[in-house]
């Protein structure tokens, strides 16, 4: 069994846990993943990690609350127990001397960008950090973010901070900005990887995604996790999850990714009153 | 050995084979003959004495059965319904041409469901503490029997699984009609009692390399598994509805799948499900999508006579109404505007010359293209060993198919204080065989630790 330490929602529907794993946290690397399990015979939840303390023994993850096992998840409280943390898995992110490095995240993506710019910014890199979000009150952890980032910038959907817009701002803010950008890394919903890499492209800056696959046991095993890379098949969970966002098939992963939607649903409806039943 | 009749089982995820009574277990065991030299034992990876257990049973001296099961076979209830008896011990029985083979796998399950019946199983003898430490990575059969065998010893034996629960294949892979997960989790609570330390959720190569636990323990067995499954590289391939067989398997019986949404885990309501490949892993994923409603088909490149899967398992899947598609190969798979498979494209095959495993080769036919409409389709033609341990571990040896490579009688590997066996030195092969290299392996580390 493994500690949640803390819980606690960051934004509206955005979640925090911090649980006690100390062999997990022990190897854990900017980029990489755990899975969760919030109860016996629950799914295996795969999340990006987002912090870690190898002294303290603790994972840090933040995720978005969308279906039956992740509404579980924000459902625990500090205390608790939950029967699984599977980790480190996938590679991590490359870290290296490259410049300047833009890193883009939304979503959880901002939390799992975080560890990601703080090694880089520890390598010599510059780091100008963009995160997006619908409205500003989605942003969280900018005070971190802003301890590892030369410069922060916002963009927000209704344009409550920052640019006004979506990542089609970006060529702009890099202007604004006034110097080349040599490496940009993006975590965060599949959308945003595929909009962000589109950009980048076009500005011819190497862009590293970190893919959000379903998957199930995350060593290999199972193959649910397949992408097209390059042309090539792999499988996130032991190829990535980075990959080249400008190689990545992006249709046929948006694709994948909607497998289960209409099976979400069911069990999001069919569990959800029961359970408020059975609580004290 | 009575059955599940077929048009019951078909719909229902409960075991197939009922089981002998214990009248009909000593009936079967007094026409064995007891033979001075007992070829049956040659058969038998684990080396059971075969005829003292029988000899018991048709005493009924049940308790004492048991017991010799248990001096070789710590899985003796899997193993009485999957080892494939028909090619290892039950072939060379000298009864075979004279009213028929003894069922021996029968009359083991017998043993292992009696004695399961009983309340507490019988605990064996323990050596006293050595204070050896050994870790055994993979919680499959191979290492279950290297734990068996060296906690017997005296030894301390702790088993990592990267899974959140033991049992590899048993668990995930085999389904729930064949092998029922309770009678799994019996033989795994019997290793605990005996004091094999149980560790799940650790992914070793991950959580911990091979060269840090070298430092804590004094000798680790890799069985790790093939865990890497194989796709056939055709057009379509990542369609949605298109599963390799460890993903279907896994929904299914790891995560219980097929009693969404009482379990989270999903599996897709399919109508119509191919299955490529023609092993028994095939004969499972068809099986299982007919249970869930599905019209299920088999397409097999080669004729009936080659399939690989045991003939028990190819006739529990005809009787059950799966359709077999044989001399056929997929060549392409279609999907509709959502990226969902809906149909595949085959070509008829001939058999032609034999190949390098003996059996013929199928030949496409020209221009025999054909589209079968399929809402499905399950990717059941083998996996490679997963590459996790081999890429982390230096100085253990990797053959050309991501193998490692061990000694076949010791196990040992290339990297000292290291031995291997199961699926991920030989490539997807039996249980049985899993737990054949798991005991020589345990006789070899224990001849090590004897040493120190």
């Amino acid at each position: 069994m493994f500690k949640i330490i803390e819980s606690q929602m960051v934004v509206p529907n955005m979640h925090l846990l911090v649980v006690e794993a100390p062999a997990v946290a022990r190897q854990m690397n900017p980029g990489q993943f755990v899975i969760l399990r919030s109860e016996e015979d629950g799914e295996r939840i795969p999340l990006s990690v987002s912090d870690w303390d190898a002294k303290a023994g603790t994972v840090t993850v933040v995720f978005l609350n969308v279906g039956h096992s992740t509404s579980t998840l924000a459902s625990l409280e500090s205390g608790m127990n939950i029967p699984s943390v599977v980790g480190p898995l996938g590679n991590p992110t490359e870290i290296d001397k490259f410049g300047t490095v833009l890193c883009l995240g939304g979503c959880y993506g901002i939390g799992s960008l975080y560890p990601i710019a703080r090694a880089l910014k520890e390598k010599g890199n510059k780091i100008v950090t963009v995160i997006e979000a619908r409205s500003s009150f989605l942003f969280y952890w900018e005070d971190r973010l802003r301890e590892v980032s030369d410069q922060l910038f916002h963009i927000t959907r209704d344009g409550t901070k920052g640019s006004r817009g979506h990542v089609s701002r970006l060529p702009e803010i890099i202007k604004a900005w006034g110097q080349s950008v040599d490496r940009m890394i993006i975590n965060g919903c599949t959308f945003l990887l595929k909009r962000g890499s589109d950009v980048s492209r076009s500005m011819g800056i190497k862009t590293v995604v970190s893919l959000n696959p379903i998957m199930i046991d995350g060593t290999g095993m199972c193959g649910v996790c397949r992408v097209t890379v390059a042309e090539a098949t792999k499988f996130a969970c032991v190829d990535g999850p980075d990959f080249d966002g400008h190689e990545v098939d992006w249709a046929e992963l948006l694709q994948r990714r909607k497998q289960y939607v209409a099976e979400e649903s069911v069990s999001f409806r069919t569990s959800r009153c029961e359970e408020h039943a059975r609580r004290p | 050995m009575p059955k599940q009749a077929p048009e019951v089982r078909r719909r229902n995820f409960d075991e197939v084979a009922l089981g002998y009574l214990a009248e009909t277990a000593v009936q079967e065991a007094k026409r064995c003959l007891g033979c001075k030299k007992p070829k049956c034992v040659l058969g038998c990876p684990v080396e059971i004495d075969i005829p003292g257990f029988i000899q018991s049973i048709a005493q009924r001296d049940f308790v004492a059965g048991v017991r010799i099961l248990k001096e070789k076979n710590c899985l003796p209830a899997v193993c009485g319904r999957v080892c494939p008896q028909e090619e290892q011990c039950e072939e060379i029985c000298v009864l075979v041409k004279k009213g028929g083979q003894i069922a021996i796998g029968r009359l083991e399950r017998f043993l292992a469901d009696w004695e399961a019946g009983q309340g507490e199983p019988e605990m064996p003898q323990i050596s006293a503490p050595t204070g050896r430490k050994v870790a055994v990575i993979g919680g499959g059969p191979a290492g279950l029997t290297v734990a068996g065998d060296l906690i017997k010893l005296g030894h301390h034996v702790t088993i990592f699984e990267a899974l959140h629960k033991m049992g590899g294949v048993l668990v995930y892979g085999i389904p729930e009609f064949r092998l029922p997960k309770a009678i799994v989790q019996r033989e795994i609570d019997y290793l605990k009692k005996m004091g094999v330390e149980l560790v799940t959720d650790f992914v070793v190569g991950k959580t911990r390399t091979v060269d840090s636990l070298l430092e804590e323990y004094h000798a680790i067995f890799v069985g790790s598994g093939a865990g890497l499954p194989w796709f056939m590289n055709i057009p379509g391939e990542n369609l949605n509805g298109v599963y390799s067989a460890n993903e279907y398997l896994t929904r299914m019986n790891l995560m219980k799948g097929f009693q969404f949404p009482q379990f989270p885990t999903p599996i897709k309501d399919h109508s119509r499900v191919a299955v490529i490949g023609g092993g028994n892993v095939a004969m499972d994923c068809a099986r299982t999508a007919l249970r869930l409603g599905a019209e299920a088909r088999i397409i097999y490149r080669r004729s009936r006579q080659e399939l690989p899967a045991r003939l028990e398992e190819i006739e529990n899947a005809e009787e059950e109404g799966v359709i077999f598609d044989f001399l056929t190969l997929p060549i392409r798979y279609m999907g509709d505007e959502n990226g969902w498979v809906r149909k595949i494209e085959c070509l008829r095959m001939k058999l032609g010359e034999p190949d390098a495993s003996g059996r013929r080769r199928p030949v496409p036919i020209e221009g025999s293209e054909f589209i079968l409409p399929m809402d499905a389709v399950i990717c059941a033609i083998g996996n490679s060993p997963n590459p996790l341990i081999a890429a982390t571990t230096p100085g253990l040896e990797v053959g050309k198919r991501g193998n490692i490579v061990a000694d076949e009688e010791t196990g040992r590997t290339s990297k000292e204080r290291v031995w291997a066996g199961g699926d991920v030195v030989t490539g997807a092969a039996t249980v049985i065989q899993a737990m054949g290299a798991g005991r020589k392996a345990a006789r070899s580390i224990h001849e090590y630790l004897s040493g120190l």
